[in-house]
């Protein structure tokens, strides 16, 4: 059967795909948030997962104010990085995952989740800069890749509780997937930002850093946290946290923490990265 | 009719919820429209006639025409869409919060290198701020 392995949670700034698009990446400013991916890519490079269904949020690419999925799940066979307005990055083609995506939307619709099924999307940084930061630039992305997009555009985006109960419910579906698949799931977005307004720049490296130890060890309680928490603490974008939840319902109660990097700043944006594996069975380390 | 909102409270700061939606409509989906490179370049070849095209208000092609972006927002702009125009400007993300916030380019990027503007609500705190919001018209 198909199972969920692992967890993996990363902001997406577009600035961060530019610096990598055109070269800039070992510049001193874009190496320090480089730097705290080079785990990452040796990590992922051994676990090999052969579907990530990849939880982020369309920045008025795909969907404009004429259609607002709160959740919906892409079902396409492939998906073409988008032009957002400066043209689309150069970065690989996305492969999906149609047979396993089309499970997940009848297996969590039925359980009441009532996602919106996508058949043709372009995907913009939200998802391919998660992709570069694990992957680097490869020729083609080495899995396929189910997007998941949240709406966190305009308010309200859904609950904390309703994205961690999601999650717990992609997990149920995956695991009633009949083949063979390594499967991980990722979070994206934040951490604290705001990009709008006079209060833009503000950062929170003392609720970034509550909220990486709380998705680990305290999921049920975050999950309860309110929007305004968030608003008000973590910047209106700083709600884009709110995905990190579809991630962590999607993995064990107790997890294990392979990885953590923080950094201030990317552009306007505290960069946060979490690995988190599930523990195998019989498996006694730390 | 109005539900209860305390995120309005929140300084400095629009939360894009369905009013805000509701009122820039037709602003976001122009803005939509720049998504694709003929439009852009039909847009910077006369704004104003590309704007008209739009069931904006006035108030609305004026803050494009005048890249007021505080002023946008307030009339129903989400920075996503608002995105759009400065993309086709050439411009960044970093480049347009500077200019909401009425910093200097240098002394935005300077405050994010140092950690970014603090939190703690209080605006133009200075005890607390990093970086100051300004207190009076946020821009020009």
């Amino acid at each position: 059967m198909a199972r969920i392995t692992a967890g993996v949670t990363t902001s997406h700034v577009p600035a961060i795909g530019a610096a990598l698009d055109n070269g800039r990446a070992s510049e001193p400013y874009w190496a320090k948030v480089f730097q705290g991916y080079e785990f990452s890519k040796r990590w992922i490079a051994a676990a090999r997962p052969d579907v990530v269904i990849l939880v982020f949020n369309d920045h008025a690419t795909a969907f404009s104010l004429d259609i607002i999925p709160t959740f919906a799940i892409g079902c396409a066979p492939s998906f073409a990085p988008a032009d957002e307005g400066w043209g689309a990055r150069p970065v690989p083609v996305v492969e999906g995952a149609p047979t396993l995506a089309s499970h997940i939307a009848q297996s969590v619709i039925e359980e009441d989740f009532d996602l919106t099924i996508v058949n043709r999307m372009d995907v913009d940084h939200g998802l391919t800069v998660p992709l570069s930061l694990l992957f680097g630039q490869p020729e083609a992305w080495p899995c396929r890749v189910i997007p998941f997009a949240v709406n966190v555009v305009q308010y309200p985006p859904p609950s904390g509780q309703r994205c961690y109960r999601l999650g717990q419910a992609i997990r149920r579906a995956v695991e009633s997937f009949p083949e063979d698949l390594n499967v991980q799931i990722w979070g994206t977005g934040g951490m604290s930002h705001q990009l709008q307004g006079p209060r833009a720049g503000l950062i929170n490296r003392e609720f970034d850093t509550r909220f990486l130890d709380e998705i680990v060890n305290e999921p049920e309680e975050l999950a309860r946290r309110p929007h305004l928490d968030y608003l008000r603490d973590a910047g209106s974008e700083g709600i884009e946290l709110v995905m990190w939840l579809v991630m962590r319902g999607a993995l064990d109660a107790s997890v294990r923490e392979v990885h953590r990097f923080y950094h201030v700043p990317a552009s306007n944006t505290a960069v946060g990265h979490l690995i988190l594996e599930n523990v195998k069975p019989g498996d006694s380390r730390p | 009719m109005s539900s209860h909102r305390p995120y309005r409270d929140i300084p400095g700061t629009t939360v894009f919820d369905a009013e805000q939606a509701r009122a820039g409509y037709a602003l976001n989906m122009f803005c939509m429209s720049l998504l694709k490179a003929a439009n852009r370049e039909r847009f910077k070849a006369d704004e104003r006639r590309y704007l008209d095209e739009w069931a904006m208000t006035e108030s609305q092609k004026e803050a494009v025409l005048a890249r007021d972006y505080n002023r946008m927002i307030a009339l129903g702009g989400n920075i996503y869409f608002l995105a759009k125009i400065f993309a086709t400007d050439g411009k960044s993300f970093q480049y347009a919060a500077a200019l909401m916030t009425g910093m200097s380019q240098d002394a935005y990027a300077k405050m994010m290198l140092e950690g970014g503007r603090a939190p703690g609500g209080a605006i133009g705190d200075a005890a607390g701020s990093r970086g100051e919001l300004p207190s009076a018209e946020p821009t020009k």
